[in-house]
């Protein structure tokens, strides 16, 4: 990339192993203000393992991430949030017994001068941003485990945009939704895009996130393969990225690409 | 999800559904019948000479219950509540007996439960033990140690301070003890934390998919390691609680306590799997405990036949606990 900005992410040589096993090996990703990088690879390639290190779901065992230029010391989730990085777990991260509001301020709680819970104001600011995503959603006094799997999914995204997010990772985001919903975070993509925020689109299924991508960074057995704008390259070729390794001549080609010999 | 299917949620959600989410109706209902059924076959049962004594017989459990719930509600679970209390029995009747001042005996005694409590929390949280196993580990370790404390034996504690939670006042006909009092704001105070503050939403949050809290940034470790402080201290105001019911420490007593404070527990809603519940079905379960006791006692039935009710009662409980889970 030609561009002379700082990325608001850089994740440099990131490494980390479970039991001998060579997770994310010596990954390198990076994300600019309002750019969309879906990261993509089969399952097991190591995408959300290494997204889950920015998050500080994980801790790396080698490498550094920056954000703004700047080293980041991100040891745990509390550490990722105080960067400005909001995730969207694939498994969703809900508290199932408590309801929608408790669940978008769960760590960050709205409470009054008293100190107690503030219920009302945190039940009033979750009705906006539900009304955001989700126009239809009504049942803010059920817990969240009554709810179908595309609310719940809409839960968990309204938690990520509350807080002015500026790093956004969403790891398979619309697996649970509907086609109208799926359209609906595509819209909510794109405006985020246009406030500057950076995300991280994680998907297994390059026809999710091809159309709203501005680059595409792709991974295959813990290595990156290659990086590509989405207009240089095909969904084919990108295809035989996430399969074969290989790199259509205009990606960048990461450790991870096949040798050509 | 079709369009249809969202337009037709409804804003409130239906009785039955509130019904279902408000744990503490169920029990308050069995609680009510067994009154009814008592009342009808003994007159004697709802004298408020009778109500008093039940409410007395009540305190210890029902303020163990209180540590036990917050225990449980983080999906652990605690088998050294007795233990815990009668480290606090002993431990306070020994420095009073040996001449120590009784408010520095009791707060001592007070103190040491509460460390208790931490070291179950740091064992818990810190290595990642067992609940089960940890608290199992504390109750062998307290119960050996007290015996040789206590020298085997049980001892008269006779000291004022230490019996005033038994004296007696009279409001409006019952008779109460300042232990039942202190046992109401106990209830009162924790109810508040779990229900109002912060911590207590975390609690939940934690029994309920602690991983989940995790990721939130929810320091789950610290969290759990503060609810096994604070189940230590109560459990140390049980143990003043217990002395001014009986003067006396045993290094024997309360075998039982932890059955019956996890009986109270589960009988009150609260799910063993964690995250599910409250304090106010405790305080309604510890009655419940209370009143077929009473009850049965009154009617003259045999007590082995209490137990056994009380067991079948535990077994029906979980059972509905573990149906309305698998109804999600």
């Amino acid at each position: 990339m030609t561009d002379q900005r700082t990325p608001l992410v850089e994740m440099k040589n990131v490494s980390i192993s479970f039991g001998g096993i060579h997770a994310v090996d010596n990954a390198s990703v990076d994300l600019y203000p309002g750019e969309v990088v879906a990261l993509l690879g089969h399952n097991g390639a190591g995408k959300s393992t290494l997204i889950k290190i920015l998050s500080g779901a994980y801790k790396r065992d080698a490498g550094e991430i920056l954000i703004n230029g700047e080293p980041a010391d991100i040891n745990n989730p509390r550490d990722a949030k105080k960067y400005g990085i909001e995730t969207i777990y694939q498994t969703l991260a809900v508290a199932d017994n408590v309801d929608a509001a408790a669940n978008l301020y769960l760590g960050r709680e709205l409470r009054t001068p008293w100190g107690t819970l503030d219920d009302v104001a945190m039940e009033a600011k979750a009705r906006e941003v539900m009304g955001r995503l989700n126009p239809n959603f009504q049942r803010f006094k059920e817990p969240v485990k009554a709810l179908s799997g595309g609310q719940r999914q809409s839960v968990a995204i309204a938690r990520a945009i509350l807080f002015d997010a500026r790093i956004l990772i969403m790891d398979e985001p619309t697996a649970a939704l509907g086609p109208q919903e799926t359209a609906q975070v595509g819209e909510l993509i794109k405006q985020l895009k246009k406030e500057g925020i950076g995300i991280f689109l994680i998907s297994h299924d390059i026809h999710d996130v091809f159309d709203l991508a501005d680059r595409v960074s792709v991974m295959k057995n813990g290595q990156v393969v290659g990086h590509a704008r989405t207009q240089d390259v095909t969904k084919d070729e990108v295809l035989g990225m996430i399969i074969l390794g290989k790199c259509p001549p205009k990606a960048i080609p990461g450790p991870g690409a096949m040798q050509v010999a | 999800m079709s369009t249809a299917t969202i337009a037709s949620q409804q804003d409130t959600p239906s009785l039955k559904a509130r019904l279902l989410g408000t744990p503490s109706v169920g029990p308050l209902l069995v609680l009510v019948a067994f009154c009814i059924i008592f009342a009808l076959t003994n007159p004697r049962f709802l004298a408020t000479q009778n109500i008093s004594i039940i409410l007395q017989q009540t305190v210890i459990i029902g303020t163990l219950a209180i540590g036990q719930t917050l225990v449980i509600l983080t999906a652990g679970i605690d088998l050294a509540v007795g233990a815990i209390c009668v480290l606090g029995t002993i431990v306070a009747g020994k420095l009073v007996n040996l001449g120590y001042d009784p408010v520095f005996s009791m707060g001592f005694a007070i103190l040491l439960c509460t460390g208790a409590g931490l070291a179950a929390g740091s064992l818990i949280a810190g290595l990642r033990l067992p609940p089960f196993i940890v608290t199992l580990g504390i109750l062998g370790i307290l119960t050996a140690a007290l015996r040789l404390i206590s020298e085997g034996g049980a001892f008269p504690v006779r000291d004022p301070f230490l019996a005033w939670t038994g004296n007696t006042m009279k409001v409006g006909g019952f008779v109460l003890t300042y232990g039942i009092l202190i046992m109401l704001a106990l209830y009162g105070f924790v109810w508040y934390l779990l229900n109002q503050t912060k911590w207590g939403r975390h609690v939940y949050a934690i029994g309920n998919n602690p991983e989940a809290a995790r990721l939130v940034g929810i320091p789950v470790r610290r969290h759990l390691l503060s609810v096994y402080l604070l189940a230590g201290f109560i459990y140390g105001i049980a143990a003043w609680l217990a002395l001014g019911r009986i003067p006396n420490a045993d290094p024997n007593a309360m075998q039982t306590a932890n059955l019956d404070s996890i009986t109270a527990v589960v009988i009150g809603g609260t799910s063993l799997f964690g995250g599910r519940g409250g304090l106010i079905g405790t305080l309604i379960g510890a009655l419940i405990v209370g009143v077929l006791r009473n009850g049965l006692t009154l009617a003259g039935i045999d007590p082995l036949w209490q137990d056994l009710v009380t067991g079948i009662l535990v077994i029906i409980a979980v059972a509905l606990d573990q149906m309305s889970r698998r109804r999600n």
